[in-house]
């Protein structure tokens, strides 16, 4: 046994490691980036195991399931909307039969602390009738990672490890156990359980369905899932579930007669131990990171006049992340108070893009060139650092939708008539969703002009190598058959400011699919270098 | 014992260097710690703020509750100011006084010293020329650790183990003027 310090999603990293993970596959994405990190590291230092980045979340998904169809272990990481991009795959591979044990990381970012919205990850594992496991700290997200394996090998079923940025962003010591060897090559024994045809399909179905059973029987055994009865308290219980575990703890003290607590962090619910908890109480109260998926879900498991407090009348704030302070509501204490506030009014300091950043200088040529056309101009733009020019001074982008929606987006807005539409998207971006929107555009010759930002790197999530080198872009946006004139690559840096800009408005008066590429290397990426 | 630190500054700072140095002499003297961290997007040039737990039991949140946090622990002056709803009433203040002005509504530096004064317990630090004194400009954040380190639960000794620890590999001259920038730190009142 020893000991580590490590952020939650190290700590998971690192229980793949132990847990015998063969081949490890994921996109960048806050706050899922740094367990593909650790793995790379890892990987690069001892030879093993596999890790590498893929072009998406789908492509990271379909590689970890060949993966297991060879029979080995297999991790994939994603932020929450990531999970969104590979649901193709992730609901068809619940159908399949695992044997080589399949994990998929999902990181939830309850409080949009670094993205578009705070999906519950919890609903796809419900959605997809497969089992999720959540850990509270960074040493149950090494004991669950670890665990999560088994139990895909048991249920014959990948398995969610969900986190939240908290946790992925935390940094704890925890105690390590002895690895596990990685399986043999052993390739699924029947290959009608791979392959989903309506026949096979219906089959799987039905077998998935029938160890819903096992699942719940898991879940009910499970020491995670773990009930305290306080049976002199008649009046109200807590069931916590994520980090709503943590934030009562901190509270517990508080409260005079504790009431019974149930914790829930392996999925899918345990029906007997809820019933055990609700029977006893007039009152409910249901501590859940993320939306209310277990308030919503236990109705039909519980006497009709059980009061339960949560999320549904908003005592337990119903957007945005729990923390110490929120639930204290729900609990009936009062806030705490704190040292005097400034009177004075402080300035806010949102993100803004780094000085001497390669995005400024393109964004400034089009914002000269939207100033000049007016009403007559159209922006859409794209996730990644260079969203941070929707902010002011700069304002320039009008649309940010997902990832690759800018080129899709501009190709909808000219073929409703909108005029000189610019679509901005960053290298990883286009080659994570933006080539197919580009064939798209291609195919209907639609009138838009792309700019491919393009600073050679990952840059918001810290500067992971892009998969394909920029000095591939041109010839893959070429060969998709966009006119060669029309495909250029200019130097994003003011000095050239002029040039380029004649060059925008020049693309923009051609009535047909332009792709600008506009590269230099991110100063984050080149400092590093020069380090 | 439980002792809870509010870290602030802008990202790019350097917040998350300052918090290894006391994470590492917290976990040398035998403590457990927890931190919560800032990664992403709020790191470009945004106002960022950390939570590092201190104690001798278990610790349950990664976030530190309004009203109970012992110090806040600041890199700028204007950022110090942001988080005092997490501090407790008894909670002191110790923040670097050279601003970070890249927002154009910046508040006048004589209002915002004015602010600072009325902080009931405080120590305002000039971490800039101490760090100067030291012998390196990028010793600034051990200034501020060393004038803190009479209010946390550890010793100038842990301070300095974390220190030799994080910064050895790059050189016995770099350990030294970081020593220095601690002691000219801790001299301040």
């Amino acid at each position: 046994m020893s000991e580590y310090v490590v952020l939650g999603d190290e700590a998971v990293a690192l229980g793949a490691v132990h847990g015998g993970v063969s081949s490890c596959y994921g996109y960048p994405g806050t706050p899922s980036t740094e367990i593909m990190e650790y793995l790379l590291e890892y990987s690069e230092k001892k030879g093993s195991p596999f890790a590498c980045w893929s072009s998406n979340e789908k492509t990271a998904l379909e590689e970890a399931l060949g993966t297991s169809f060879a029979g080995k272990r297999a991790i994939v990481t994603m932020k929450h909307v990531g999970l969104n991009v590979a649901a193709d795959a992730f609901m068809n591979g619940a159908l399949l039969d695992i044997r080589g044990g399949l994990v998929v990381v999902v990181a939830d970012d309850p409080g949009m602390h670094s993205s578009q919205n705070e999906q519950d990850t919890r609903f796809y594992a419900d959605f997809a009738k497969i089992p999720l496991l959540e850990p509270v700290n960074q040493q149950q997200a090494y004991d669950m990672t670890r665990e999560a394996f088994d139990l895909s090998e048991k249920m014959g079923c990948p398995v969610i490890l969900r986190l939240v940025t908290r946790l992925s962003h935390s940094r704890a010591a925890i105690a390590t156990a002895a690895p596990r060897e990685e399986n043999p090559i052993n390739k699924a024994p029947n290959k009608m359980d791979w392959m989903l045809l309506p026949a096979n399909a219906r089959r799987r179905w039905d077998s998935l369905l029938g160890r819903q059973k096992d699942m719940i029987a898991y879940s009910e055994e499970s020491s995670v899932n773990t009930l305290v009865m306080n049976e002199s308290n008649s009046d109200r219980a807590v069931i916590t579930a994520g980090l709503g575990y943590n934030y009562y703890k901190e509270n517990e003290a508080e409260l005079t007669d504790k009431p019974s607590h149930l914790h829930i962090g392996v999925y899918p619910l345990p029906e007997e131990k809820i019933k055990k908890i609700a029977a006893q109480v007039k009152e409910l109260i249901i501590l859940e990171e993320g939306y209310p998926l277990i308030e919503r879900m236990i109705g039909g498991l519980l006497p009709r006049d059980l009061k339960i407090t949560g999320k549904l009348d908003n005592i337990v704030p119903l957007q945005g992340e729990l923390n110490p302070d929120n639930i204290r509501p729900a609990l009936g204490l009062a806030p705490k108070e704190s040292a005097a506030l400034a009177s004075m009014e402080l300035a806010g300091r949102p993100p803004q893009l780094c000085k001497g950043c390669p995005h400024i200088d393109t964004y400034t040529v089009i914002k000269e060139v939207q100033a000049e056309l007016g009403e007559e101009s159209t922006v859409t733009s794209d996730i990644g650092c260079y969203a941070l020019g929707a902010l002011p001074p700069l304002s320039v982008p009008e649309t940010i939708i997902c990832m690759g929606a800018s080129i899709t987006s501009a190709k909808g807005s000219a073929e409703a008539g909108l005029k000189n539409v610019m679509a901005v998207i960053g290298d990883s971006t286009f080659l994570h969703s933006g080539l197919t929107g580009l064939v798209d555009c291609v195919a209907s010759g639609t009138d838009v002009t792309i700019i491919i930002v393009d600073n050679e790197t990952t840059a918001m999530t810290g500067g992971q190598t892009t998969i394909l080198p920029s000095s591939r872009l041109e010839n893959v946006v070429r060969g998709i058959g966009v006119e060669p004139d029309h495909v250029v690559t200019i130097p994003a840096h003011r000095k050239f400011h002029d040039e380029n800009k004649d060059r925008l408005k020049k693309e923009l008066a051609y009535k047909g699919v332009s792709v600008i590429i506009a590269v230099r290397e991110c100063i984050e990426t080149a400092r590093k270098k020069n380090k | 014992m439980k002792y809870d630190i509010i870290l602030s500054g802008v990202g790019g700072q350097g917040v998350l260097s300052l918090a290894a140095v006391i994470a590492t002499a917290a976990a040398k003297a035998g403590y457990r710690v927890r931190q919560s961290e800032v990664h992403g997007m709020a790191q470009r040039g945004g106002a960022v703020m950390a939570h590092m737990r201190i104690a001798d039991g278990e610790i349950y949140s990664d976030l530190i509750g309004q009203g109970t946090a012992d110090m806040v622990l600041s890199m700028e002056p204007l950022e110090s100011l942001r988080y005092l709803k997490w501090l407790s009433p008894e909670g002191v203040v110790v923040t670097s006084t050279n601003p970070v002005k890249n927002i154009p509504n910046y508040p006048d530096e004589d209002e915002l010293k004015a602010e600072l004064d009325k902080l009931k317990s405080k120590r305002l630090v000039d971490d800039k020329s101490l760090a100067s004194e030291a012998g390196s400009s990028r010793a600034g954040n051990m200034v501020i650790v060393g004038a803190a380190a009479s209010s946390l639960p550890l010793s100038m000794d842990d301070l300095k183990a974390a220190v030799e620890d994080l910064f050895s590999r790059k050189g016995e001259k770099i350990v030294e003027v970081n020593y220095k920038a601690l002691d000219l730190g801790s001299q301040i009142a």
